[in-house]
């Protein structure tokens, strides 16, 4: 009964702030009291103004969409976030970045568990881009108006594998030093430019130095950025071309 | 169905080159045309409350693993100590594994770059959207001579080249599409595969070897890229 008191209480507090000025000055409406109401704590808000007001029912099931989307988004926001951790104990330099991979273990106060949280974000994050591409097809969510947006997402899964990839060196450890090495030569089959494209992405004819600097560069700025961009085109798109695709008829032509 | 070649105009202003819809309303019937994909809820709270729960049990999730499983840490990089075998990224395994059997320019670059700009055009490929099923009597003599052919033409390649990773999951999936055939059912889940078009089946041969050659490159492959059983023992 003491509870039920408390959660009453606590909950017509919550009602009365919702109700006063300063409240009201930041997140701009009231209490979601009516329609009207709800509709402008979504378009009167920066974080979800790109949200429709309103959206199907049937969209709104697990096995609709499994949220795969959603929790992409989700693993960019939590990547970003650890990795930012993680960066103000890195060195990008041969060998420091190793030496300081070692502190985040034995010395960093819950280093080893963010880059835990990162690792493991980073593998879901490539499974789930690849999961929410084969979702997408078999419902035929690439066809008109989306054609375009699926390009978008083909990008987005390409950064994804980028982001992935040139995350995996920074450890500078052998796992790290011979999956780059490995990956590079593959850039090398390239006809006519292969190895000059290389050379410009390791830095030199081998991993080294130069290599973990460019990588790094590319990971924590120029991809990351990159992302965001295109995420915000992806997101915008989505609502721009109709919403979810829900079933068999949602576009022009047959399923 | 009307056959769209066979349209019959009365004008003569151009209404085949710019159509405009017209709509007609009975004095006794609504406008409202029936919406078949739903109807439509709030956003808030009822896409936001779905997102907060799937972002909590994300990181939720995440979190626990995090606790019980660590980030792999191996010695120093040292360029003079190769290991072996070597491996990319496990998603890059499956290319590593095409670099066993075709030579680099093809693995390497000949592949990816196909399958990109395939995934790209996906959209804008007609057969996408038409979506005739292979085994209706709608497909042309023509078209399933064509198909069979291709289909018969890369085994032999695959086979010529030793590349038994690749025939395992094509097999699989032309014996699926085979078998298809022979059924004579006409509800339940074989009826719906046998309505899938063509696309369908290009995309699912597709994962199918994507998955199988990762999975082969990550569990099945040790020192000089030798078969080995993830249990251990090596083979041959």
């Amino acid at each position: 009964m003491t509870t039920t008191t408390m959660g009453t209480s606590f909950h017509s507090a919550l009602e009365n702030l919702r109700t006063t000025g300063v409240w009201k000055s930041i997140f701009r409406s009231g209490p979601a009291v009516t329609n009207r109401a709800r509709s402008l704590k979504v378009f009167d808000n920066l974080l979800l103004h790109w949200l429709p007001v309103k959206v199907r029912e049937n969209s709104l099931g697990v096995r609709a969409t499994y949220y795969l989307g959603s929790l992409l988004l989700f693993l960019f926001i939590i990547m970003a976030v650890t990795g930012v951790f993680l960066m103000f104990y890195y060195r990008p330099v041969a060998p420091n970045a190793y030496y300081d991979m070692k502190d985040l273990r034995f010395v960093v106060s819950n280093g080893v568990f963010v880059r835990n949280m990162h690792r493991i974000g980073a593998h879901l994050m490539v499974l789930l881009a690849f999961w929410h591409m084969v979702h997408v097809f078999y419902r035929g969510g690439y066809k008109p108006p989306r054609e375009f947006n699926w390009v978008i997402g083909v990008m987005l899964l390409l950064l994804t594998l980028s982001l992935s990839y040139t995350g995996y060196l920074l450890p500078w450890d052998q796992l790290a030093f011979w999956a780059t090495t490995v990956g590079s030569n593959m850039i090398s089959a390239a006809p006519a430019i292969g190895n000059e494209v290389r050379f410009v992405a390791l830095g030199g004819h081998t991993v080294g130095g130069n290599t973990l600097l460019r990588f790094y560069v590319f990971h924590v700025v120029i991809l990351p950025l990159l992302a965001f961009l295109f995420i915000g085109a992806h997101l915008w798109r989505v609502r721009k071309d109709g919403g979810l695709t829900v079933g068999a008829k949602d576009h022009d032509g047959q399923d | 169905m009307m056959d769209k070649t066979k349209i019959q105009s009365g004008f003569s202003s151009g209404a085949k080159n710019e159509p405009r819809r017209i709509v007609f309303i009975t004095p006794n019937a609504s406008a409202n045309v029936m919406d078949e994909r739903g109807r439509k809820v709030m956003s808030y709270p009822h896409l936001l409350v779905r997102e907060a729960i799937v972002f909590e049990v994300l990181i939720t999730a995440m979190a626990l693993v995090a606790l019980i499983w660590d980030a792999p840490l191996e010695r120093l990089a040292n360029p003079l100590l190769t290991p072996n075998p070597a491996k990319a990224p496990w998603y890059f395994l499956g290319l590593q594994e095409l670099l066993h059997v075709f030579p680099p320019f093809v693995a390497g670059f000949l592949i990816p770059t196909l399958v990109v700009v395939a995934l790209i055009v996906i959209p804008y490929f007609k057969v996408n959207v038409e979506g005739t099923p292979l085994w209706s009597e709608l497909t042309s003599r023509r078209f399933d001579v064509v198909f069979w052919v291709v289909v018969v033409a890369l085994l032999i390649v695959l086979v010529a080249v030793d590349a038994w990773t690749i025939i395992f999951p094509t097999v699989l999936v032309v014996g699926l599409l085979l078998g298809l055939g022979l059924s004579k059912a006409t509800t339940g889940p074989i009826c719906v595969l046998r309505a899938k078009p063509l696309s369908w089946w290009i995309m699912t041969w597709f994962i199918a070897t994507a998955f199988w050659l990762t999975v082969v490159g990550t569990f099945f492959r040790g020192p000089g890229w030798s078969w080995v059983w993830p249990w251990g023992t090596h083979a041959g």
